[in-house]
């Protein structure tokens, strides 16, 4: 699904990414853990193709297709979805009429025709109730004035409505409350099938409790400094980072 | 706010716009120039009475008089009065036709404008009076409309049919002292609508007109006169579309509503005249004076979404001189690559317990320059006069300005006035994150444009909130680089 070879990447000239070797098949999940400042969103970003930062080294490849040339929507086309750390606010434009434009948008792209007003409606309806949504929730303005749930919810119900092959969260179970993390974590668990796969960027091993990944790999210093199972997520709750640091130091 | 299911579905729908098409038809055309024998001649043709030739040409006597004003903020090349031709009618237009009599060719040019005739006949609800270069070449629901004492024709027809309103009300709201342009159109106007709802009645349909510039040339002088009588309501609606040409054209249009006591007036417009090439050349020159009165307790509400035209200069406006009268003035004002607006209200306070609200969004691109000019005026005998104003700029690039001259003028130590501005620029970090989603950045923009602009479209009619929408997305086409 997603092979990401040496990848090193920049921004403003100061390297952040130093060669990330990463292989995520079909039907994996793999958690990122690391310590702030490691790296982990620079990931997220560039694998979605932010313009902001420049890879000066190595590929990512999706599908077997490098995606050095593809512009973040063709990205997001192909099958990429990120669930922002911090969701933007688009004051006017509700949550219905975004996701509206967003379905469409790849359905163009795939030569599709809009998706029918019933069909959509009947997709909406279906996802928010997975998600434990509220109808009202699907017409106010996009994160204007969510909560710190509200928005993270929001993200994983756009995972949702999208279907992406590759969804990267970033951060998805900060600022949740225990419930709202069970609601999200279910809805992922639900999405994930043997044809997709789920990269997730956490900081701590809780969310792991409730979406269990086959792969985890510990990000340090822009590079990622061991890789095991599920179990080395809890070793890292015991431990805490430095002993890694440490390690690699030696 | 909860959906129900038919709001959600409504919003699910799609609709497509076009725009920007020419169509050749055979017209009869003055020959360029203007002096007081082309006006006497404009109004043989239309086989005026005399004081009305009168009356034009006394306007032309002022207009001569006058200078073209320069403190817009605005830069173009004058017009050269003289080398535009002030008369241009559809040669085949006769009143007495049928739709079926109709030349093909302009009921294809409706279709293409989403207005076809006898489809809007079945489905919509809404009587339209086709302006079409200068005379009006078809009128449908006259007949509901006129089992209801409604008068709703061209303005050429009321002046023949109607003498004692038009001559009782023309220029009572709009001197033909009262600008330049103004005057000008005083002189030569060659048609528009003109409007007359009863005491007590309530207009059973959305009233509107399409006016098109379709003459290489021709200067548009629309003159548009409005009455609610006391009691009553209208919503009017004025769309504009015009197609591409090369060499700028003059639209100097004026628009008088007078609302008598209890009455309402909802005045919206949609305007897409050509706003000229991406280098600039070209455009419409709008300079428009757009002015109502209200009587005791009456409401006047204007709602404009302005994206076409290469020079904009209008400032449609509320004279408050019945006491509890209210004045409304919601706009969307776009403009990109070389265009230019100046455009805004004014809020005239003379009665007391008047109200008065402004929400103006300005969103600028490209090379463009967008002014909110507006001016709040309490008079001093306006007891109790309350005034709000919102105006809201949005910046595309590095290269538009964005300018804000709010005039406020009080003599009454009763008034209430709050005014509020914002001006901000489309973020790098909403764009990535619509483009992650999968909407390229010009769609990206136009989504959040139109959330910008919400509670002006909002104010706008359904079917003309759907078409300006659209428009919104056309006219920033090509704005990011």
């Amino acid at each position: 699904m997603l092979k990401i070879n040496n990848l090193h990447a920049s921004v403003d000239g100061k390297e952040i990414l130093k060669g990330i070797n990463l292989e995520i098949k079909a039907g994996e999940v793999h958690a990122i853990m690391g310590p702030n400042g490691s790296g982990k969103s620079t990931l997220a970003s560039v694998i979605a193709g932010k313009e902001e930062f420049e890879v000066t080294e190595g590929e990512v490849i999706l599908e077997g297709e490098n995606l050095e040339d593809s512009a973040p929507e063709e990205r997001a086309h192909k099958g990429v979805f990120l669930s922002f750390q911090y969701p933007v606010e688009i004051p006017g434009v509700s949550v219905t009429n975004f996701m509206k434009t967003a379905i469409n948008e790849s359905r163009k792209a795939r030569g599709l025709e809009d998706m029918k007003a019933n069909e959509m409606l009947k997709l909406i309806r279906e996802k928010a109730e997975m998600l434990e949504i509220d109808r009202k929730f699907l017409s106010r303005s996009l994160n204007e004035g969510f909560s710190g749930g509200e928005k993270k919810r929001n993200e994983i119900f756009q995972m949702a409505m999208l279907e992406p092959k590759l969804a990267i969260l970033d951060e998805t179970d900060s600022g949740l409350d225990i419930d709202a993390l069970r609601i999200v974590a279910n809805g992922v668990n639900k999405l994930k099938s043997k044809d997709n796969a789920v990269l997730l960027i956490t900081h701590y091993q809780r969310l792991l409790d409730y979406i269990v990944p086959d792969f985890v790999h510990v990000l340090h210093n822009g590079r990622i400094v061991k890789s095991g199972g599920k179990e080395l997520a809890l070793e890292l709750e015991e431990k805490g980072y430095d002993w890694l640091k440490n390690e690699v130091t030696v | 706010m909860a959906y129900t299911e038919e709001e959600l579905k409504k919003e699910l729908e799609t609709k497509e716009y076009e725009y920007g098409f020419y169509t050749d038809i055979e017209s009869e055309t003055f020959p360029i120039g203007l002096n007081e024998e082309i006006v006497i001649a404009i109004s043989k043709k239309k086989e005026e009475p005399e004081w009305m030739t009168l009356w034009r040409l006394e306007s032309f006597k002022i207009w001569k008089e006058m200078t073209e004003p320069e403190w817009a903020n605005v830069h173009y090349t004058k017009p050269d009065f003289q080398a535009i031709s002030y008369y241009s009618a559809p040669k085949k237009a006769d009143p007495n036709k049928t739709l079926d009599d109709v030349d093909p060719q302009l009921l294809e040019m409706y279709k293409k404008l989403g207005i076809s005739v006898d489809e809007q006949k079945k489905l919509q609800n809404v009587a339209v009076d086709i302006v079409m270069d200068s005379v009006s070449v078809a009128t449908t629901f006259k007949k509901t409309l006129s089992e209801k004492g409604i008068i709703f024709c061209s303005i050429s027809e009321a002046i023949k049919e109607h003498p004692e309103l038009v001559k009782k009300y023309i220029g009572s709201v709009v001197p033909q002292k009262d600008n330049y342009y103004a005057a000008l159109n005083s002189a030569v106007f060659s048609d528009g609508s003109f409007c007359y709802i009863p005491k007590g009645v309530r207009c059973p349909m959305e009233l509107s007109t399409y006016f098109r510039i379709n003459q290489a040339g021709t200067g548009q002088f629309e003159r548009t006169l409005l009455i609610a009588d006391e009691g009553s309501y209208v919503s009017y609606l004025e769309g504009c579309t015009a197609p591409s040409r090369d060499e700028n054209q003059l639209h100097a249009a004026v628009v008088e509503l007078i609302a008598l006591d209890d009455a309402e007036i909802k005045y919206s417009t949609v305007q897409n005249w050509f706003p000229g090439g991406k280098d600039g050349k070209g455009g419409v020159y709008n300079f428009v004076t757009k002015r109502g009165i209200c009587e005791k307790n009456a409401k006047i509400s204007w709602t404009q979404v302005e994206t076409g035209s290469a020079v904009t200069w209008k400032y449609p406006s509320c004279i408050l001189k019945g006491d509890n009268s209210i004045g409304e003035f919601y706009s969307i004002a776009v403009t990109n690559n070389y265009q230019q607006a100046d455009t805004g209200t004014k809020m005239i306070h003379l009665g007391k317990n008047t109200r008065s609200t402004i929400i103006s969004k300005g969103i600028s691109a490209g090379k463009s320059q967008n002014s909110y000019r507006g001016l709040v005026q309490i008079a001093s005998r306006a007891d109790n006069a309350r005034n709000f104003s919102q105006c809201d700029s949005l910046l595309m690039g590095n290269e538009c300005g964005a300018h804000t001259f709010p005039y406020i003028e009080v003599k009454n130590k009763s008034a209430q006035i709050e005014h509020e501005a914002t001006t901000s620029k489309i973020g790098e970090d909403q764009l990535f994150y619509c483009n992650q989603r999968g909407i390229p950045t010009e769609k990206a923009i136009a989504l959040i444009v139109n959330g910008f602009s919400k509670e002006v479209l909002n104010k706008l009619p359904m079917e003309f909130a759907v078409e300006a929408q659209k428009l919104l997305e056309i006219s920033l086409e090509g704005s990011v680089g």
